[in-house]
C-alpha cells in the first residue's frame, strides 16, 4: 500500500531504535479490574432490577434498600468497569500509535492504578452508608471528588506527555478521541463539583449553584458524561481495537477527523434535553433539543467508518467471535444514537420522559455500545498481555455473544413496552377529565416487564461469567508466545500494513 | 457601551467564529491533496506491534 513509501521516508529519518518496552504491569492490572467490576456492577444491577419487581429483596435494611444500591449499579459499571477500561485501552493505545513508553513509566501506572480503585471503593462504600451530593452520575461527596481530581491530572499528565514523547509524527485519531475524554471529564468534573463542606471533619457539602442553575450545570454534566465517557472514549476504542482485529485499516480516516470535530462541536449543547418541560427556559429546552438531534450525523458518520471497516472482510465475522463483539457494539452505537435524538425532540420526551423507555435508551447503548466494545477489546487484549498464542476457547466467546445478545434483547424491549405503557398510563384521562389510572395501578401493570428485565440481566451477567472462565484459562493455562515475539517501543521503520 | 450590550453581539459572533472553523476543518480535511497524508495516518495501528507485522 501508500504506506511503504512513508515508512521509507521515515526510515531515512529514523534516529536510533530506543528499546524501551511498553509498560504493561499497570495495564494488566486495569484488564483484571475492567473484569472484576464488570461483574460486580452486572450483579448490582440484577439485584436492584430484581428489587424493582420484588420490594422484598430490599431486605427492609437501609444499605441495601433500591436508593442506596442504584447509584452502586450505575457507579460500579460507567466509572467502574467503563473507566477501568478506558484507563486499560488508553494507556495501551496511546504508547502503540505513539511508539513511545508511558510518560512517568510504571510507577505512574501504578499509582494511577491504586489511585483509580481507591476512588471507586470509597465513593460505593459512600453511597451504600448514605454519604451523597444527591447528583446522578455525580454522587460521591467533595473528598471522593477531590481525590479523583488529582489521580485524573496525573492520568492527563501521563496520557499527554505520552504524546509529546511520541516518534509517530501524526496523531492517530484513537488518542484524540480519548483526550478529548480526558480532558472534557475534568472540566465536567470540576464545574459539577464545585462545593464546600461543612467542615473538613464532615461528610456533607453543599454546592455553590442552586435551583434551576444547578439542574443545568448538573445535565451540562451528565448528558457529557454519556458524551465524552461513554462516547468519545469509547470512541477511541473502536478506532483501534477494530481496524486491529479485522487486520485493515479504518475506512475513511479523513471521515473519523470530520467525526472527532463535529461530535466535539455539538456534544457540549445537548444537555438541556434532560430538563425539558421544567423551569428551564424555554429557549435553552429547545437548544438542547436542536443540538441533540444534529448530533445524529456525527453519530451515524462515526458508525459508518466501523462497519465499514470490515468492508471486503466481512467474513471475519464468522471465524473471530471477538470482532463480532465489536461490531455489533457499533450496531448498537448507530441504534441508540438515532434513539436518543428522537427522545430528545420534546414531543416524544412528554411521553417518554421519567418512564423506563429511558432506562431500556440507557441499556441500549450501556450494554449494547459500551458493554461489547469493551469486551471486543478485552477479548483482543488478554491473550495480546500476557502474551499468549490466543484465548483458551473461542467457542466460549460465541457462547458469551449469544447470550448477552439475547439478554440486551429482552432488556431493552421489555422496557420499550413498559415505558410506553407507563407514559400512555400516565397521560390518559377519563371522559370527565381525571386522571384515568391512579399511581400503583401504572406500577402493578410494569411488574411483568420487570421480571423480563431481570430475566435479560441475568442472562448479560452469565454471559459476563463465562467471559471471566474463558480469560481466566486463557492467561493460567494457554499456550505462551516465545519471548522474541514481546513488542518493543522501537521507530521500526519496516510497514506491514494488512492488506 | 458596556458588556451587557456588547452580549447579543458576541453571541451572534461565537456562531459565526465556530462556523467558520468548522468549515475551515472540513476543507482542511477533505482537500484532495491530503488524501494520501490521511490515508497513511489510518495504518499507524500496524506500525508498532512485530506480531501483527509478520501476520
Amino acid at each position: 500500500m501508500a504506506v511503504a513509501g512513508y515508512a521509507a521516508n521515515q526510515a531515512g529519518t529514523a534516529t536510533v531504535a530506543r528499546h524501551e518496552p511498553y509498560v504493561e504491569a499497570p495495564i494488566r492490572a486495569f484488564a483484571i479490574a475492567t473484569v472484576f467490576w464488570g461483574v460486580v456492577g452486572f450483579l448490582v444491577g440484577v439485584v436492584i432490577a430484581s428489587q424493582l419487581a420484588w420490594p422484598l429483596l430490599n431486605l427492609d435494611l437501609e444499605w441495601t434498600t433500591f436508593g442506596r444500591f442504584r447509584p452502586v449499579h450505575t457507579s460500579a459499571v460507567i466509572f467502574a468497569f467503563g473507566g477501568n477500561a478506558l484507563f486499560c485501552t488508553s494507556l495501551y493505545v496511546v504508547q502503540r500509535t505513539c511508539r513511545a513508553r508511558l510518560f512517568g513509566g510504571e510507577n505512574m501506572g501504578w499509582f494511577l492504578f491504586w489511585g483509580y480503585q481507591f476512588v471507586i471503593v470509597t465513593a460505593a462504600l459512600g453511597y451504600v452508608l448514605g454519604v451523597t451530593q444527591g447528583k446522578e452520575y455525580a454522587e460521591p461527596e467533595w473528598y471522593v471528588d477531590l481525590w479523583l481530581t488529582v489521580v485524573w491530572v496525573h492520568y492527563l499528565i501521563a496520557f499527554g506527555g505520552t504524546i509529546l514523547r511520541r516518534e509517530e509524527p501524526h496523531i492517530y485519531v484513537a488518542n484524540w478521541f480519548y483526550l478529548a475524554f480526558i480532558v472534557t471529564v475534568a472540566m465536567l468534573h470540576i464545574g459539577n463539583n464545585l462545593a464546600l463542606p461543612i467542615t473538613l471533619g464532615h461528610a456533607k457539602s453543599y454546592g455553590a449553584a442552586s435551583g434551576v442553575q444547578d439542574a443545568m450545570i448538573q445535565w451540562w454534566y451528565g448528558h457529557n458524561a454519556v458524551g465524552f465517557f461513554l462516547t468519545a472514549g469509547f470512541l477511541g476504542m473502536m478506532y483501534y481495537f477494530i481496524p486491529k482485529q479485522a487486520e485493515r485499516p479504518v475506512y475513511s480516516y479523513r471521515l473519523s477527523i470530520v467525526h472527532f470535530w463535529s461530535l466535539i462541536f455539538l456534544y457540549i449543547w445537548a444537555g438541556p434535553h434532560h430538563l425539558h418541560y421544567t423551569a428551564l427556559p424555554d429557549w435553552a429546552q429547545t437548544l438542547g433539543m436542536v443540538f441533540s438531534v444534529m448530533l445524529w450525523m456525527p453519530s451515524w458518520g462515526g458508525m459508518i467508518n466501523g462497519i465499514m471497516t470490515l468492508s471486503g472482510a466481512w467474513d471475519k465475522l464468522r471465524t473471530n467471535p471477538g470482532l463480532r463483539f465489536s461490531v455489533t457494539a457499533v450496531g448498537f452505537y448507530g441504534m441508540s444514537t438515532f434513539e436518543g435524538p428522537v427522545m430528545s425532540i420534546k414531543a416524544v420526551n412528554a411521553l417518554s420522559h421519567y418512564t423506563d423507555w429511558t432506562i431500556g435508551h440507557v441499556h441500549s447503548g450501556a450494554m449494547g455500545w459500551v458493554g461489547f466494545v469493551t469486551f471486543g477489546a478485552l477479548y483482543w487484549l488478554f491473550p495480546r498481555l500476557w502474551a499468549k498464542k490466543g484465548l483458551y476457547s473461542e467457542k466460549l466467546v460465541s457462547w458469551h455473544f449469544w447470550i448477552a445478545t439475547l439478554g440486551i434483547v429482552l432488556y431493552i424491549t421489555a422496557m420499550w413496552v413498559s415505558g410506553i405503557l407507563q407514559g400512555l398510563m400516565w397521560r390518559a384521562y377519563d371522559e370527565l377529565g381525571f386522571l384515568q389510572y391512579s399511581f400503583i395501578e401504572t406500577v402493578a401493570a410494569m411488574h411483568p416487564y420487570y421480571v423480563i428485565r431481570v430475566l435479560g440481566g441475568v442472562l448479560y451477567l452469565s454471559g459476563a461469567l463465562i467471559m471471566v472462565y474463558n480469560l481466566w484459562m486463557t492467561v493460567t493455562r494457554g499456550e505462551s508466545e516465545e519471548a522474541a515475539a514481546l513488542p518493543v517501543a522501537s521507530a521500526m521503520p519496516v510497514p506491514a500494513p494488512a492488506e | 457601551m458596556n458588556l451587557v450590550a456588547l452580549q447579543p453581539l458576541f453571541s451572534t459572533l461565537w456562531v459565526v467564529w465556530f462556523f467558520v472553523l468548522f468549515t475551515g476543518i472540513l476543507i482542511y480535511v477533505l482537500a484532495p491533496k491530503r488524501k494520501r497524508g490521511f490515508d497513511e495516518a489510518g495504518d499507524i495501528p500496524f506500525r508498532d506491534d512485530p506480531r501483527d507485522r509478520l501476520s
